[in-house]
């Protein structure tokens, strides 16, 4: 029961925070409720037992990728108004699309009740619960069973920031920079001397 | 926990509803920790002022209580009777909210911390994720403040505080990694007990591979706690106090209850996950006689002493060398550092299954 209500509380926030991403005026405000969003995701997945998958959204995506939302937000004076003109132009499209979505998912929850013993093939999968900590068995099938799709997705996302850097590094000439192994390898008698000057001479 | 529930029922003479039980019961041992942290974080505000009068040679705050024991409450309610100023053109509910946030996301982090075997609010197995996880939600009381407050310096103080904490993070993850290989569990309590016959906690492996390890995790903790050499956000010979420029009275005092609270947390953390939190420091018998917690305060106690020690020691970090030593010196090492830890592991077979 408790449960039942946790769950109910949790999933109308994390729908109605959805919402609000999408109809909020301020889209600082459209991010916040993103986190709302995540939090209550990560409440859920609690609810599921799944704690490790709750720590890392709350850790990947609250701690690290909403706060590149905010920052970029923050930083560019975005006119919402200006961009919402289009959204007449858009619509067919996005609704295509949102339909797309739609089906995709009914085609899969459709395959998982349906399919012939698939019950069975996701308990025996993984080791019960009462045994290992779902940390443990999420390591003992990734870095076995799917240590292949594992690397490739880390080599992916190397590619992306590796192509990220690369698109927008530009060398420009004349500027200064600090070198700090010259400075910290600077020593005094680099920079001064001590020299006797008799009076009425110079150096 | 269910100690509490037990002197509870006693109390009663009957068995409340379990329901009942349960909520009052978990509500009683939040307020069992939450309160003394409460009064932790005022005591440590005299604490650190003392420590930087001394290190000043001044006497520091001496007149309300004795020793100016009493200095924080005084503060505290002086602060009460001020004014909560709004700036016009500030988002109202999200300039309250912010010192909220930072208040809470310093007091959730407790939950997991353990003052003994056993004695913990929640024993979760993914407590070093969720103790990292809170750390990271830091920033935000921070970046909601900087933005709310519809000011410039604001603004930059909020900007150069979410840079900072996410470029931090990244090495103190590597760090939890290196520790949690060692341990082979999430659980901090496991986490202490791997430390048991080991000298301070932290020998053997642990202080061999983890001490360059805990060095860096010191050093981030002072960046993600906005303590000097790393305090940009709220640097005040530049932007004016930064975060917290159009904040008054309790709301920033909040902000002030939240950054020692996370300080406290990050000390308990050090404590915890290199030296041993409540086990005393040598494995000899008549030392156990002293009760966990005073050894795991007496070992907080210290980091916070270095905390304070550091910020009227060093001066503050230039942007670009903050950043430069976060991902150019930090991230590198450390991450060498965990592929180094797990080859020994696995080399010498000590990985725990």
């Amino acid at each position: 029961m408790v449960t039942a209500i946790t769950f109910y509380i949790f999933a109308t926030i994390l729908v109605g925070s959805a919402i609000m991403v999408v109809f909020s005026k301020n889209p600082v405000h459209s991010v916040l409720f993103l986190i709302l969003a995540f939090f209550n995701a990560a409440g859920l997945f609690v609810l599921l037992g799944a704690e490790f998958v709750a720590m890392i959204l709350v850790i990947v995506y609250v701690g690290a990728v909403a706060v590149m939302f905010l920052f970029v937000v923050m930083m560019l004076d975005i006119n919402f108004t200006e961009l919402r003109k289009g959204v007449q132009d858009y619509l067919p499209i996005g609704l295509l699309i949102g339909f797309i979505l739609l089906a995709e998912m009914v085609i899969i929850a459709g395959g998982w009740t349906m399919t012939d013993g698939i019950a069975t093939a996701m308990t025996t999968a993984t080791p019960p619960a009462s045994e290992v900590t779902n940390t443990d068995a999420i390591g003992r099938v990734l870095y076995t069973d799917y240590i292949f799709l594992f690397q490739l997705a880390g080599l992916i996302l190397l590619v992306a920031m590796i192509g990220a850097i690369v698109l927008t590094h530009r060398k420009r000439d004349g500027v200064k920079k600090q070198n700090i192994g010259d400075q910290v390898r600077r020593r005094r008698s680099d920079a001064y001397e001590a020299v006797d000057v008799k009076p009425g001479s110079g150096i | 926990m269910g100690k509490y529930l037990d002197i509870f029922v006693g109390w009663f003479g009957y068995r409340l509803d379990d329901w009942a039980l349960l909520t009052f019961g978990t509500i009683l041992n939040i307020l069992v920790v939450v309160l003394p942290v409460l009064l932790a974080v005022a005591m440590i505000v005299w604490v650190d002022r003392k420590v930087w009068a001394a290190i000043h040679l001044r006497k520091g705050p001496n007149i309300v209580g004795p020793f100016g024991l009493l200095q924080s409450f005084a503060d505290g309610l002086k602060v009460f009777l001020k004014e909560t100023i709004i700036p016009a053109g500030a988002n109202k509910f999200l300039f309250l909210l912010a010192p909220a946030l930072s208040l809470i996301f310093g007091l959730v982090g407790w939950a997991v911390i353990p003052f003994g075997e056993g004695v913990v609010i929640s024993d979760l197995n993914v407590g070093i994720l969720y103790l990292f996880a809170v750390s990271s939600l830091a920033v935000y009381g921070i970046i909601i403040a900087g933005w709310a407050s519809n000011s410039r310096y604001a603004f930059l103080g909020a900007m150069r505080s979410a840079a900072q904490m996410v470029s931090y993070e990244v090495s103190i993850g590597f760090v939890l990694v290196c520790v949690l290989m060692c341990v082979g569990s999430l659980n901090l309590t496991d986490v202490v007990l791997a430390q048991k016959n080991v000298l301070f906690g932290v020998n053997g492996y642990f202080f061999s591979g983890l001490f360059p390890m805990f060095i860096i995790f010191f050093i981030s903790a002072l960046a993600e706690t906005n303590r000097t050499p790393f305090d940009l956000p709220e640097a005040e010979e530049e932007i004016v106090a930064g975060f917290q420029i159009e904040y008054s009275s309790m709301s920033m005092a909040l902000f002030y209850l939240g950054e020692y609270a996370n300080i406290i947390l990050m000390c308990g953390m050090m404590s915890i996950l290199f030296f041993g939190g409540w086990l005393p420091p040598f494995d000899w018998e008549p030392l156990y006689a002293v009760p966990g917690v005073i050894w795991l305060f007496t070992k907080m106690f210290f980091f916070f002493f270095c905390f304070a020690w550091v910020k009227m020691t060093v001066p503050r970090y230039r942007y670009d060398q903050l950043m430069r030593l976060g991902w150019k010196v930090f991230l590198p090492i450390s991450l060498v550092w965990v592929v180094l830890t797990s080859g020994y592991l696995v080399f010498f077979g000590r990985l725990a299954s």
